[in-house]
C-alpha cells in the first residue's frame, strides 16, 4: 500500500503494462519529451523509446484512428487526448471505427484500444475547456467507459482497460490529478465496471461518479451532524452500469439521488435516473431526486463556473428535500 | 514608411508587451485563473499584419490572442476585464482570455481548440465574397494548427472558391513542448501551401517592417481578387506556451538568441536609425532597455519622448488594470441572458389556452 496522487497512480499502471507486454505503445499530444500535460507518461519515453511512447502533432482524428489500425494488428495502444474537448476531433475514429468495427467485422477483429482523457470543470478553463461530454459516448453501443474517481481506481481500471480486447474509455477528471489516496498494486482488483459503495448510510442513496463523488462525500459529512445518514455509490463505469449494486441500495434506503457534473438535460443522470426508476419503482419513498449541472456553456467567471455544477451546498439541500416529506408527515 | 506610422507601431508593440507583463503580473497574483496565454516576443507579427490591414477587415485568432485584440483597437480595459471574468469584459466576463471577441471591431473571436480559425475565417470569406464586398480575412493559427484536418480541408476550398484570406501563420517553433521537427515533416510551413496553389512566402517574424510589407503586399492581392494568401511568419515565444508552462524543454541558449533578436529593439532600431553592435546583440541581456540606453548615451534617441511614451503605455495598461480590478462581475442572469438572447424574437411554443 503506498500513498500516491491520483496521476501516479496512472503513471505506474501505464509503467506496468507496458513492462509486462510490448504490444502497449501510448500516443498522444506532449506524452514522450514533455511527459504528459498532468505527467501522466513522465519518465516513460526514456524507459521505453519513441516507438512506444510517441509524441504526436495536432492531429486527433487521425492518431486516434492510428490506435485503431494499430489495435486491428493485435498492438494495445493507449491514446491519450489532452481533454475531452478535443476527442469531438476524433469521434470519427472512436464512434465510427472503433466502436464498430469488432461489431461488423463479424467479431474478427478485437479492438484493445484504451484512449484517455480528462474532462470537467477545472478553474475557470472557460466555455471550450470546460466540458463534460460523457453522454454523448453512452449512446454508442460497442464503447466502454469507465470514471475512476481515486488513485487505486485509476491505477486498476486503466491497467484492466489496457488488457480488454474492447474499446474502452478511461475518463479522468482535471481536478482529480493531483488528489491523492492509497494504492494497493498486489490486491486483487475488483472487476473493471463494479460499483463501489463510498460510505454507508440508510436515509438515502446518492449514486455518482468521478469528482463528484468527492462532492457527496463532503454533503454526507454535513448530513450526518443533522442525523442523516446518505450511502454513497460510485458508479466507476458508465458503460456498463453496475444497476444491482445500486438497487441493492435503494431498496435499502428507499430514496435515491442522482450526482453528476455534466448538464442535466440529455446527460448522464437522465439515463440513470430512468433506469433505475424503471428497476426499483416499488421501493421508492419519494421519486428519484436528481442534481447535475446546469444547462448552459460554462461561464468563464470563476462564481458563475462555480455556480453551474453541484456544491456540496446544492448536495446537503436536495438530500433534505428528498427526505422531508416523510419528516412532516 | 512615414516616421508616423512606424512610431505607432512601435507604440502598439510597447503596448503589447507592458499588457502582457502586466497580465503575468496579474495571474502571478491570483487575480487571473485558468490558463493564459502570453505573446511576448512575437509582437511584431500582430503590429506588423493588423497595421497593414484596413479597419474593415475581419481578424480570427486563436487563444493567444490579447495582443490581436489590443492592435486591433478594442481598449485594454474591456481586455483586461475580460481575463479577470467581469461584466465590462469585451466577452461580458463569459469568455475569458482565451475567447475574446469584439462583433464592432469585427473580432471574429479567440478560440481554444487548435484548428478552429480556419473553418471559421473560410465562413467568413464566403459570406464576404458571397456579398461582393471588398474585405479580407486575417486568419492567425500556429505552427502546431497546421496538422489539424481543418488546416488541409480549409486550404482547399478557400483556394478552389478563391476567398479572400489572408492566412497568417505565427511560426514560434513549438506546439507546447514538442519542437517543430518533431511535430511536421515538412517544417517550412509555407511551403504546405504551395501544395493548394495558394502564393506563399516565409518572413521574418521579428521585423515588424518586413512583416509589414509583406503583409501590404499580400492583402493588396486578396484585394484584387487572386484568392487566398499564406505568409509564414517565423517568431519566437519568450516565455513558456501558458503561464503554467515554465518552457523548461527548451534549450536556455535558444531562448538567449530570440531575446537578442527582441523584436521591439529591432523597431526602435528602425525609428532611430541605429543598430546595435554585434557584441550588443550577442549578449543576451535585455534588449530593449540595454538599447535604449545606448541610443540615449550615443544622443541617437530623443530620451525625453521615448521615456514619454513609455510612460503613456504604463499609465494606460495600469489603468486598464485598476479598471477591470474595479468593475462588477457578471451575474447569472447576465450568463442566462447571453445564452438566450438570440431568441428574444422567437416564438418557441404555441400558446396554451388557460
Ligand atoms: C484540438 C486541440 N488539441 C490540443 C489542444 C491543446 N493545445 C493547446 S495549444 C497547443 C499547441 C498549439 O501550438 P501552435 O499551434 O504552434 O500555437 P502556439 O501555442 O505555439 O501559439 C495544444 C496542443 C487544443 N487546444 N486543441
Ligand atoms: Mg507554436
Amino acid at each position: 500500500m503506498t500513498t500516491m496522487r491520483y496521476w501516479q497512480a496512472l503513471n505506474r499502471a501505464l509503467d506496468a503494462e507496458m513492462a509486462e507486454d510490448d504490444a502497449v505503445l501510448l500516443l498522444g499530444e506532449d506524452v514522450g519529451l514533455y511527459g504528459g500535460t498532468y505527467r501522466v507518461s513522465e519518465g516513460l519515453l526514456a524507459k521505453y523509446g519513441e516507438w512506444r511512447v510517441r509524441d504526436t502533432p495536432i492531429s486527433e482524428n487521425s492518431f486516434t484512428g492510428l490506435g485503431v489500425g494499430a489495435a486491428m494488428l493485435g498492438l494495445r495502444p493507449v491514446v491519450e487526448i489532452m481533454t475531452i474537448n478535443f476527442a469531438l476531433l476524433a469521434m470519427d475514429a472512436i464512434v465510427n471505427m472503433a466502436a464498430k468495427i469488432p461489431f461488423m467485422s463479424g467479431g474478427q477483429f478485437p479492438m484493445p484500444l484504451t484512449v484517455r482523457m480528462p474532462g470537467g470543470v477545472a478553474r475557470q478553463l472557460g466555455a471550450q475547456h470546460s466540458q463534460r461530454l460523457e453522454a454523448m459516448f453512452l449512446g454508442v453501443p460497442g464503447l466502454r467507459i469507465v470514471v475512476p474517481a481515486t488513485p487505486q481506481d485509476a491505477y486498476w481500471q486503466l491497467r484492466q482497460a489496457i488488457r480488454s480486447d474492447d474499446p474502452i474509455l478511461v475518463l479522468e477528471h482535471e481536478l482529480l490529478y493531483f488528489t491523492e489516496g492509497e494504492v494497493d498494486e498486489n490486491l486483487p482488483a475488483p472487476p473493471l465496471h463494479q460499483a463501489i459503495c463510498r460510505r454507508a448510510g440508510t436515509d438515502l442513496t446518492c449514486i455518482s461518479y468521478s469528482r463528484m463523488v468527492s462532492v457527496a462525500e463532503a454533503a454526507a459529512e454535513q448530513l450526518a451532524k443533522d442525523g442523516i445518514a446518505m450511502e454513497i455509490i460510485d458508479l466507476r463505469s458508465l458503460n456498463p452500469v453496475d444497476w444491482d449494486r445500486c438497487m441493492h441500495s435503494v431498496e435499502k434506503t428507499h430514496r435515491a439521488l442522482i450526482l453528476a457534473e455534466d448538464p442535466r438535460f440529455g446527460g448522464v443522470s437522465g439515463e440513470l435516473t430512468a433506469t433505475l426508476q424503471e428497476r426499483c419503482f416499488y421501493w421508492l419513498d419519494a421519486p428519484i431526486g436528481r442534481l447535475a449541472g446546469l444547462d448552459i456553456p460554462t461561464p468563464f467567471n470563476g462564481a458563475l463556473e462555480a455556480a453551474s455544477i453541484p456544491r456540496v451546498a446544492d448536495v446537503v439541500t436536495a438530500a433534505k428535500a428528498l427526505l422531508s416529506p416523510d419528516k412532516e408527515r | 514608411m512615414d516616421r508616423d506610422t512606424i512610431r505607432t507601431m512601435l507604440r502598439d508593440m510597447l503596448r503589447a508587451r507592458a499588457f502582457e507583463e502586466a497580465a503575468a503580473q496579474a495571474y502571478a497574483q491570483g487575480e487571473i485563473a485558468g490558463f493564459l496565454h502570453l505573446y511576448p516576443g512575437e509582437e511584431a507579427v500582430a503590429v506588423g499584419v493588423l497595421h497593414a490591414a484596413e479597419p474593415g477587415d475581419y481578424v480570427v485568432s486563436t487563444y493567444r490572442e490579447h495582443v490581436h485584440a489590443l492592435v486591433r483597437g478594442i481598449p485594454a480595459a474591456a481586455i483586461f476585464a475580460e481575463l479577470l471574468g467581469k461584466k465590462t469584459g469585451v466577452s461580458g466576463g463569459m469568455g475569458g482570455s482565451m475567447h475574446l471577441f469584439d462583433r464592432e471591431r469585427r473580432f471574429l473571436g479567440g478560440y481554444a481548440i487548435v484548428g478552429e480559425t480556419f473553418p471559421i475565417a473560410l465562413g467568413a470569406a464566403y459570406a464576404v465574397a458571397y456579398r461582393q464586398l471588398p474585405e479580407a480575412v486575417l486568419c492567425f493559427f500556429g505552427d502546431g494548427a497546421v496538422n489539424q484536418g481543418t488546416f488541409h480541408e480549409s486550404l482547399n476550398m478557400a483556394a478552389l472558391w478563391r476567398l479572400p484570406i489572408l492566412f497568417v501563420c505565427e511560426n514560434n517553433r513549438y506546439q507546447i513542448g514538442t519542437e517543430i521537427h518533431r511535430h511536421s515533416a515538412v517544417t517550412e510551413i509555407y511551403k504546405r501551401a504551395c501544395g493548394y496553389g495558394i502564393p506563399a512566402e516565409k518572413v521574418d517574424g521579428m521585423d515588424v517592417l518586413a512583416v509589414h510589407e509583406a503583409t501590404r503586399r499580400a492583402l493588396a492581392r486578396v484585394r484584387a481578387g487572386e484568392g487566398p494568401q499564406f505568409l509564414e511568419m517565423e517568431t519566437y515565444r519568450f516565455r513558456g506556451h501558458s503561464m503554467a508552462d515554465p518552457g523548461s524543454y527548451r534549450p536556455t541558449v535558444e531562448v538567449q538568441a530570440y531575446e537578442a533578436n527582441d523584436p521591439i529593439a529591432a523597431t526602435l532600431r528602425g525609428v532611430e536609425f541605429h543598430y546595435p553592435s554585434a557584441d550588443e546583440l550577442g549578449s543576451g541581456h535585455d534588449c530593449i532597455q540595454g538599447f535604449c540606453d545606448h541610443c540615449c548615451q550615443e544622443g541617437h534617441l530623443d530620451e525625453a519622448a521615448l521615456a514619454r511614451l513609455r510612460q503613456e503605455v504604463a499609465d494606460e495598461i495600469a489603468a486598464a488594470r485598476d479598471f477591470a480590478r474595479q468593475s462588477p462581475a457578471p451575474s447569472m442572469d447576465d450568463a442566462w441572458a447571453a445564452l438566450l438572447r438570440n431568441r428574444r424574437y422567437d416564438r418557441l411554443f404555441e400558446e396554451q389556452a388557460p
